[in-house]
């Protein structure tokens, strides 16, 4: 591996105003929703991100992509900046960062053939054209899974687990050497889940790419990744490599999410000691002051109200005052 | 001991431009009085049409239900709509899957909670409310006195589930019924509300038949359970059995298909091949025989259900090794 990282976010931030007013809008607050976020992502790695709803995972990819302009931070692609850069200036990265989402119901066009939704992006970004792109986009069917048949097909014609991968031919097809996805397994049974979980799995395998695996499924996130970051109101509060971060999560935030993992085994559930939280995630308008966590936290003590801890460790990092 | 809940034979269709439907096709099962039955399978294997069969809420013109729901010794499913009324929401009461959609926005849920109590209890709409507040504080909801008069939104997720569970138990009701309860809730907040039910399973003694694609929030709370396959009952036993010795290969394939928090890693994760049969027009055999790792010449034709003590399968290789 080369010394610059693939995919580097250093402090990245993105508040949302809220604004209010008859004729002029005032920012009356701003929705915290990612509030100093650094990830380091290698070439051919698959760093997971695991959090709750709201906790901004979703909008760390989509600042990541710029589909959402940062408020501040730092992207590194492959060492150039994206922040700040237009959508004219950011196309031709985008051939080397693809998206998979989680809905397969929302995230196909109605209107167009699969052959269009998967040769579309080929054609604009000048890899294919004119009777190269058929074969092309036929190879990619066959090779996530789908037939060459399906070329002419609707997307209202297939399961949600053939649609998420319809979505991730349109995202190979170029090649790409990132792949953020977010919550691709979420919205499908769990039979067909483990068909795409390895086929993700084959993929990286065969085009070496990087992927950032957002989910709030800890058994999925495990199975697939290398590194972890767990998220809570907009910050990461630990990261670590997968086996250090299930075999001893140091955050009490990361110990409660896994104690509360159903087991699918009666004896195991009942013989583990559980950690139930008590409360809601507060809101990220105005987040808690100091640990955030403080609220629902079994340890907490003074200092956690007053001061914020910094994510610290070697390779295991954790953002804590009373981490173990 | 009788059950409280009794289904034989229970078949549902749906007619469609493209033909009938069966979406539910011949399943049968006991619930016993405060026992926690589950009923796990896939998108599309007839989990919820059983559930939403059972109170009645299925019926339409476009439907046909064949087979027996027996509670307290009448058949749900030949009662008229108005018995029927009597006894849903009173005396067997259902909790969705979502509870932003199943309760109503523009009234304040104490109201909501009030209302469902009148319509089947003579009580002053103040001594509704009342009751209301004491529901709210037994399901956990902080400051219930302040919080009856707020509005759905006002709640958060895990909160208006809480609100659903306390007005399906408003008339204390002899089976609950939990259509996927925690599918739309966070880990943590899934947690609080699986204890929740697991204590008023416990100190009320209601029954309650849990709906779930989740064989993790299965092994937490049930005590006995049904897995359904293409609208039929495919294995049941008791929790522990079904866990320990899983015996239908469907069973075994999801159990293994499931990346698990304590299962080994950078292995390849088990598959089950394929997807479900269209209910529309079903294989003649088996209907898992298409992805079955264990196909044989047999499930060319139907295999029964059948009991080998107390653990029901239905697979003609499980009858093979068992003869």
């Amino acid at each position: 591996m080369s010394d610059v990282p693939l995919l580097q976010v250093t402090d990245l931030v993105k508040h949302f105003p809220i604004k209010s007013g008859v004729l002029v809008d005032r920012e009356v607050a701003r929705v915290r929703a990612v509030d100093g976020v650094s990830l380091t992502l290698g070439d051919g790695e698959t760093l997971g991100l695991v959090g709750e709803s709201g906790c901004g995972k979703s909008t760390v990819c989509r600042a990541i992509m710029q589909l959402v302009a940062p408020t501040s931070g730092s992207v590194l692609f492959a060492g150039e900046e994206l922040v700040g850069r237009s959508a004219r200036e950011m196309r031709p990265l985008r051939r080397q960062i693809q998206m998979i989402f989680q809905d397969p119901f929302a995230s196909l066009n109605p209107r167009k053939r699969i052959g269009q939704i998967v040769g579309d992006p080929l054609v604009l970004h000048g890899v294919a054209k004119g009777s190269e792109v058929k074969p092309r986009v036929q190879e990619l069917l066959e090779r996530v899974g789908l037939q060459a048949e399906h070329y002419n097909r609707y997307p209202h014609e297939f399961s949600g687990g053939q649609r998420q991968r319809i979505g991730i031919a349109r995202a190979i097809g170029l090649r790409p050497r990132l792949i953020i996805a977010d919550e691709p397994v979420s919205a499908l049974d769990v039979s067909v889940q483990a068909q795409i979980i390895n086929l993700l799995d084959d993929l990286q395998r065969e085009f070496s790419m990087a992927y950032l695996f957002v989910a709030h499924d800890l058994g999925v996130v495990r199975h697939v990744s290398n590194r972890v970051a767990v998220m809570y109101l907009g910050k990461i509060v630990e990261e670590a490599d997968a086996d250090s971060l299930y075999s001893n999560p140091q955050h009490p935030y990361t110990q409660a999410l896994l104690s509360a993992v159903p087991i699918p085994d009666p004896r195991e559930n009942a013989a583990r000691q559980r950690i139930t939280l008590t409360g809601d995630v507060p809101s990220p308008i105005d987040p808690p002051p100091g640990c955030r966590f403080h609220t629902r936290c079994p340890k907490a003590t003074e200092i956690c109200r007053s001061t914020e801890p910094l994510l610290q460790g070697d390779g295991h990092v954790v953002a804590c005052h009373h981490p173990g | 001991m009788t059950p409280v809940l009794s289904v034989q034979d229970l078949r549902v269709g749906f007619a469609t431009d493209d033909g009938q439907v069966r979406a539910v096709d011949g399943v049968s099962f006991d619930v016993a009085r405060s026992e926690v039955l589950a009923i796990v399978g896939e998108s599309g294997c007839g989990k919820s049409v059983t559930a939403q069969t059972l109170i009645g809420l299925t019926r339409s013109p476009n439907t046909t239900i064949t087979g027996s729901v027996m509670f307290d010794g009448r058949d749900l499913n030949t009662l008229p709509d108005r018995e029927l009324q009597k006894i849903r929401g009173a005396r067997i009461a259902m909790v969705f899957q979502d509870p932003m959609t199943s309760l109503n926005p523009v009234y304040r849920v104490g109201n909501q909670i009030a209302e469902a109590i009148r319509a089947h209890r003579d009580m002053p709409k103040a001594a509704a409310i009342e009751r209301a507040v004491e529901l709210l504080g037994m399901v956990g909801i902080p400051n219930p006195q302040r919080r009856v008069r707020d509005y759905p939104h006002e709640f958060s997720g895990g909160m208006r589930q809480r609100v659903m569970i306390a007005m399906a138990l408003a008339l204390e009701p002899e089976v609950l019924i939990a259509d996927e309860p925690t599918t739309a809730l966070d880990v943590t907040i899934q947690a609080q509300i699986l204890d929740l039910l697991r204590s008023l399973n416990h100190d009320k003694g209601v029954s309650v038949v849990l709906i779930t694609h989740d064989l993790g929030v299965v092994a937490e709370l049930a005590d006995r359970v049904v897995v359904m396959y293409a609208g039929q009952v495919v294995e049941q036993a008791g929790v522990g059995d079904l866990f320990a010795d899983p015996r239908h290969p469907y069973t075994r394939g999801l159990l293994a298909s499931i990346p698990r928090l304590d299962g080994p890693v950078g292995q390849r994760l088990p598959q089950i091949p394929g997807h479900p049969p269209s209910l529309l027009n079903p294989p003649s055999g088996c209907r898992f025989a298409a992805r079955c790792p264990e196909v044989f010449a047999d499930c060319a034709t139907p295999p029964p259900l059948s009991d080998h003590s107390g653990h029901e399968v239905r697979c003609w290789k499980v009858e093979a090794v068992s003869r």
